[in-house]
């Protein structure tokens, strides 16, 4: 019960903190489709995109990095490892590892959006295998969040080497956000 | 006509014991994230050994949703391959020879995998089981399920498609 509170306390201290600091930060309207946010905003929050992944220990593990930021938008990247093959005969990646690309630029994406004002975790996600990813290769994922409600993100994401319009795989995925306006109870 | 004399118990564990670890163990990225299966006859339970390198959410802490999701379709796609395994392997004759000297099938592709995130996975081991829904010449279709305490309460739950390659 102790533990449980104590978890609870730390997830309040955690959206508070990322909601403080995105209100200061960006003075973006709660309307989703609503005006650009000026320049400073937007490197401001993804400012804290960019944070936010450095502190992961699994996506620091697997050697990820962000690559690209805009509004709802992520580029990131894993390089090629001789630990996640998944079929050691070709030494093509595993689809794990592609899960885990996917998952982590889709909630980048998430949280560098404009109206996304705390954390967010994955309801679904699914991924669909085109090919083989190239063996000795870096992955590259590109997700974009297309549509923000109060409570839901949607993202869609492709993983490629090279070129976007030559897939690996491509994702489709929702994920929680904390209500805009109200806190959370 | 008499019937020919059941193996001794400790040769039928090891036969099927070492295929399974051979087969999980070939694989770099399942010996990486640390999945073993444990067997009770061809029965399949994965588990997932807790590591401070899992988590997606250090605040809470919560695993990441990209490892939950690689566990389940590890544990999927090893059911799948391990359904083709198991006749092979018991049937005897030179199938269960090429078995026994660790000449396996090529396993299935992955075509899809959809998972449900349906609770925080806590920082603690996890367990799943796949059951394989429709197993056709060509495609199979999977349901796997993991689960940390309670199995009866989920943590993740997938759907799969697999390519079969024979």
């Amino acid at each position: 019960m102790v533990a449980r509170l104590r978890e609870l306390q730390a997830l309040r201290v955690f959206v508070d903190v990322h909601v403080s600091l995105s209100l200061c930060l960006t003075k973006v309207s709660s309307d989703v489709e609503g005006p650009k946010v000026n320049s400073t905003s937007d490197t401001h929050r993804h400012e804290i995109a960019r944070k936010f992944t450095a502190v992961i220990p699994h996506s620091l593990a697997l050697g990820m990095s962000i690559e690209d930021l805009g509004d709802g938008e992520a580029v990131m990247k894993i390089p090629y490892d001789e630990r996640f093959i998944g079929d050691p005969e070709t030494g093509v990646l595993h689809g794990g590892v592609i899960t885990a690309l996917l998952d982590s630029c889709c909630g980048t994406a998430v949280i560098s959006h404009p109206a996304t004002k705390g954390p967010t975790a994955t309801l679904d996600l699914r991924i669909d295998y085109m090919r083989a990813a190239r063996p000795g290769e870096a992955v590259l994922a590109f997700a974009q969040c297309y549509r923000q409600t109060r409570s839901v993100a949607f993202v869609r994401a492709v993983a490629y080497e090279t070129d976007r319009d030559d897939p690996i795989a491509t994702a489709t995925g929702a994920f929680t956000v904390a209500p805009a306006s109200e806190p959370k109870s | 006509m008499s019937r020919k004399r059941p193996e001794p118990v400790q040769v039928v564990k090891q036969r099927r014991d070492a295929a399974m670890q051979t087969l999980a163990q070939a694989v770099p990225y399942i010996r990486y994230l640390g999945v073993q299966f444990e067997r009770r006859g061809n029965e399949l339970t994965a588990v997932l050994p807790y590591r401070e390198d899992l988590i997606g959410n250090p605040m809470l802490p919560a695993l990441h949703g990209g490892a939950t999701g690689a566990f389940l379709e590890i544990t999927g796609h090893m059911q799948v391959m391990w359904a083709q395994v198991w006749p092979l392997m018991e049937g005897g004759g030179a199938a269960a020879e090429a078995i026994d000297a660790g000449q396996f099938p090529p396993w299935p592709k992955v075509i899809d995998i959809t998972v449900d995130y349906l609770r925080t996975g806590l920082p603690r081991d996890a367990y799943a089981r796949a059951r394989i829904v429709r197993q056709g010449r060509r495609y199979a279709s999977v349901q796997v399920s993991a689960w940390q305490d309670e199995i009866d309460r989920p943590f993740a739950a997938a759907t799969a498609h697999f390519l079969m390659r024979q």
